[in-house]
C-alpha cells in the first residue's frame, strides 16, 4: 500500500518507502470541539497515510489543526468521525497508554518530580521490562542524546535544549514503533535548533523509526521530511515531497506560505505550441507551460520563485517571461541580493540574485530594470 | 537617592508585618514565658521566681488532656485528608470553568462564625435533635445512642471547622499540575491508576503537606469544639488552658501548659517536615 490520499483536492503523491500497511493512517477524520456552545471544526476530513521509516510532517500556520491532528495519532482525542489505524489496526477506540507509539510534546511535559533517569526509565517500567534491560536501554539512549553524567538532574535544573533531549530520549527508549513529535524545536535559540534538527534526522534515520513531525517552520519541513502534509483550516492542502512542494505549490496558499513566491495573475492571450503567452503590458509578457487546460481568454493565477528570475537593465533576448519594473527596494544579504521591483500595473515581484562574483549590485533603487525568466519556471496555480 | 530607596524598599515592605508581629506575637509570648516562670496565686500577686514546678505539676495533671489532644489533632486531620483529597482533585482537574464557583461554594459556610457553626453541629446531633429524633422515633438506633459528648463527635467537628485550610492548599498543588504531564504518563504505558500513583499523588504532595500544617496546629490546641459537642470527659489541653486562665487565673499553670502544647507541636512539625517535605520523597514516590 503505497497511495496516499490527501484532502480534497489535494495532490497525490506515492509514499518513498514502500511497505505492505501504512504505519499511521487517517482515514477521513473529522474534529469538532464544542466551546462556549458553539460547534468549532479543528480538523476538517484529513486522510493520509504514513509509510514505515517515513520522516513525515505537518507543517501549517498556527490553529490549522496540526496539534490535533496528532493528538488523535496520540489517543488523547477522540476524533468526532473516521477512523485511526496503526499498522492497519484500527484504532480508534484505544487508549493512548495502549498504543506502540510515543509522543514528545511541544512543552515537553517532562515529570518535574522524577530526575532524569527516572524520566527515561518511566515507561520501561511500565511495560514491566526486567531491571537489567531497563539499566542498559537507559544508559545506552543517555548516550545516543549526549546526558550521560546527568542522570540524577531534576528537569527544572537543566536548559531548555536539555529537558528537549530528555523528552525525546524518554519516548526513544521504549522503541515504538511510530514516534510523534509536536514541535519539539519550537523553544531552541537557532544554533541549537539547527543542531537538533540534524540529531534527529540521524536518530531517524540510525533508527528507521517513523517520525511524525508537527512544525510551523517551514524550513525545518523542508529540510528534514521525506513527505509534508500542508495544512490549512482543519484540511490537507498539499501532500507530496519537499521538492514538489516548493517547486510546484498546488494551491495559492500553499505557495505564499513555502518560501518566498511572487504571486502574479494575467489573461492568456494566444498557445503557441505547449506554451501559453500571458500579456500583462505593451513590452510585458509571461510565458508559461500550457498543459491543454489553457485556452485562449483565460484568467491565469501563477507563482514565480524569486531566484529563478533574472534581473538586468537590458532588455533581454530569448523565449523569455519579459516584465519591465523600477525597482523601489535593493537589500544586500551576504549571499544574496534581494530586489523589490514593482511593474506598470503595481505588482511587487521579489528577486533574489546570487553574489557569485563580485558583490556588485545589478540596479540601484529608483532605476528601470527587466526581469526574465525560462517559461517553465512560472507555475499556474489551481 | 534612588539607590538608597532601593535598598530601603525591603525593609520598608516588611516593616508593617514585622511591627504587627512584634505588638501582637513576640511581646505576649515573652510575657506568658515568663509567667509561666512566676510562682503565687491571684489574691497576693505573682512574682517571678524561675519556678518550673508549673510545668511538672501541669504536665503530671494534664498529660491525659495533651495526648488526647494530639490524637484527636491527628484523627481529625486523616479524616480531612481523606474527603479533602477528592473535592481538591475533582475540583481542579474536573471544575472546568466554574472552578472558582466550587472554590466559593466550599468556602460558603465559613462566612458563619466558628463558634455559630459549631453550636448548629451541636443542635443537629443533639440526642433528639434533626439526626437522631427521626432516627430514635422509626425505632432504627437505640433510646439511649448518643453522639454529643464522644470522642467522635469532637473529631468531626474539628474535621469539619478545619477542612477549607486542607483543601486549599491541595487544591493548589494540584491545579498546578501541567495536564500534558499526565498525558505524557499515558503515552508512556501508565494506566489511569498507576498516572494517579506515579504522577499525581506525588506532585500533590507538597500541597497535603501544607494542608497537615494548616489544620493539624488548630485542630490540636483547638477547645470550642470539645467545650461545644465533648460533654465532660472529652476536654482537650486547649479546653484546660482556657479554664486555668479565664477561670481559675492561674496564669503560670495556664501559660506552662501552653509552651507545653507550642513545644510539643514544633517537635512534631520538624520531625514531620523532615520526613515529608524534602524533595527525595517525591522521588521515592515516584518509583
Ligand atoms: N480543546 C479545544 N476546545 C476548543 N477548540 C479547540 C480545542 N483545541 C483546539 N481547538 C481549536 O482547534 C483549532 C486547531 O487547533 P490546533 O491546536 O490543532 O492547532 P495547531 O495547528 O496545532 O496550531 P499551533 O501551531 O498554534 O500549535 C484551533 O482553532 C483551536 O482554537
Ligand atoms: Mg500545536
Amino acid at each position: 500500500m503505497t497511495e496516499i490520499q490527501a484532502g480534497p483536492g489535494a495532490a497525490v503523491a506515492a509514499a518513498p518507502v514502500s511497505g505492505d500497511v501504512p504505519a499511521i493512517e487517517l482515514d477521513n477524520v473529522v474534529k469538532e470541539y464544542v466551546s462556549h456552545g458553539e460547534v468549532v471544526q479543528a480538523v476538517k476530513g484529513v486522510s493520509l497515510a504514513i509509510a514505515e521509516g517515513e520522516f513525515f510532517s505537518l507543517l501549517g500556520p498556527s490553529g490549522c489543526g496540526k496539534t490535533t491532528s496528532m493528538r488523535m495519532i496520540a489517543g488523547f482525542e477522540d476524533p468526532t468521525q473516521g477512523v485511526v489505524r496503526l499498522h492497519g489496526e484500527d484504532v480508534t477506540n484505544v487508549p493512548p497508554n495502549k498504543r506502540d507509539i510515543n509522543m514528545v510534546f511541544q512543552s515537553y511535559a517532562l515529570f518535574p518530580h522524577m530526575n532524569v533517569w527516572d524520566n527515561v526509565a518511566f515507561g520501561l517500567k511500565r511495560k514491566k521490562v526486567p531491571d537489567t534491560e531497563i539499566k542498559r536501554r537507559v544508559g545506552e539512549i543517555l548516550e545516543v542524546v549526549d546526558l550521560v553524567g546527568r542522570e540524577k538532574r531534576r528537569p527544572k535544573e537543566m536548559s531548555g535544549g536539555q529537558q528537549q533531549r530528555v523528552a525525546l530520549a524518554r519516548a526513544l527508549v521504549n522503541r515504538p514503533r511510530a514516534l510523534l513529535l509536536d514541535e519539539p524545536l519550537g523553544a531552541l535559540d537557532l544554533k541549537l535548533r539547527q543542531a537538533m534538527q540534524i540529531e534527529l534526522k540521524r536518530i531517524q534515520r540510525e533508527v528507521g523509526l517513523t517520525f511524525v513531525y508537527v512544525t510551523h517552520d517551514q524550513s525545518e519541513a523542508l529540510t528534514m521530511s521525506d513527505r509534508i502534509a500542508v495544512m490549512h483550516d482543519g484540511l490537507v492542502e498539499q501532500l507530496a515531497d519537499p521538492r514538489e512542494i516548493y517547486e510546484r505549490p498546488a494551491s495559492k496558499f500553499v505557495a505564499g506560505f513555502i518560501g518566498t513566491s511572487n504571486l502574479l495573475s494575467g489573461t492568456v492571450q494566444q498557445v503557441t505550441g505547449d506554451t501559453a503567452v500571458l500579456a500583462l503590458g505593451a513590452s510585458d509578457r509571461i510565458l508559461i507551460p500550457a498543459d491543454g487546460a489553457l485556452a485562449a481568454g483565460a484568467t491565469v493565477d501563477l507563482t514565480v520563485r524569486p531566484e529563478k528570475i533574472k534581473i538586468a537593465k537590458d532588455q533581454p533576448e530569448g523565449d523569455l517571461s519579459v516584465v519591465r519594473g523600477t525597482v523601489a527596494e535593493v537589500v544586500y544579504l551576504g549571499t544574496y541580493n534581494s530586489y523589490v521591483v514593482v511593474l506598470g500595473d503595481g505588482a511587487e515581484i521579489t528577486v533574489f540574485e546570487q553574489n557569485a562574483h563580485d558583490s556588485t549590485i545589478t540596479a540601484e533603487r529608483g532605476d528601470t530594470v527587466w526581469l526574465s525568466w525560462q517559461p517553465w519556471h512560472s507555475y499556474a496555480l489551481r | 537617592m534612588s539607590r538608597l530607596r532601593a535598598s530601603l524598599t525591603p525593609y520598608l515592605l516588611l516593616f508593617p508585618g514585622t511591627l504587627w508581629l512584634a505588638i501582637f506575637f513576640v511581646i505576649p509570648t515573652v510575657v506568658m514565658l515568663s509567667l509561666s516562670l512566676q510562682s503565687g496565686d491571684v489574691v497576693n500577686g505573682y512574682a517571678f521566681t524561675f519556678n518550673w514546678h508549673s510545668y511538672v505539676d501541669g504536665i503530671s495533671t494534664y498529660h491525659d488532656q495533651i495526648i488526647r489532644s494530639l490524637v484527636y489533632g491527628l484523627f481529625s486531620t486523616l479524616i480531612q485528608i481523606v474527603i479533602g483529597f477528592p473535592v481538591a482533585y475533582w475540583i481542579a482537574f474536573k471544575g472546568g470553568s466554574r472552578k472558582s464557583v466550587y472554590l466559593f461554594l466550599l468556602l460558603l459556610p465559613f462566612l458563619v462564625s466558628f463558634v455559630l457553626r459549631t453550636i448548629s453541629w451541636q443542635f443537629f446531633l443533639s440526642d433528639n435533635g434533626m439526626l437522631l429524633g427521626p432516627l430514635k422515633s422509626m425505632g432504627l438506633v437505640p433510646q439511649d445512642f448518643h453522639i454529643l459528648a464522644t470522642s467522635a463527635a469532637v473529631i468531626g467537628g474539628l474535621a469539619y471547622n478545619f477542612l477549607p485550610f486542607m483543601i486549599l492548599p491541595m487544591y493548589v498543588a494540584l491545579e498546578r499540575i501541567d495536564p500534558r504531564v499526565l498525558e505524557a504518563a499515558q503515552d508512556l504505558y501508565a494506566s489511569k491508576v498507576q498516572t494517579f500513583l506515579r504522577v499525581v499523588l506525588p506532585l500533590s504532595l507538597p500541597g497535603v503537606f501544607a494542608g497537615v500544617l494548616m489544620t493539624f496546629v488548630p485542630a490540636t490546641s483547638d477547645y470550642v469544639n470539645a467545650s461545644v459537642l465533648g460533654g465532660t470527659s472529652n476536654t482537650m489541653i486547649g479546653n484546660v488552658i482556657q479554664n486555668q486562665f479565664l477561670i481559675n487565673q492561674d496564669y503560670p499553670t495556664a501559660s506552662a501548659l501552653s509552651f507545653t502544647l507550642m513545644a510539643l507541636l514544633l517537635v512534631g512539625i520538624f520531625a514531620y517536615a523532615r520526613a515529608l517535605g524534602t524533595e527525595d520523597v517525591l522521588e521515592v514516590a515516584a518509583r
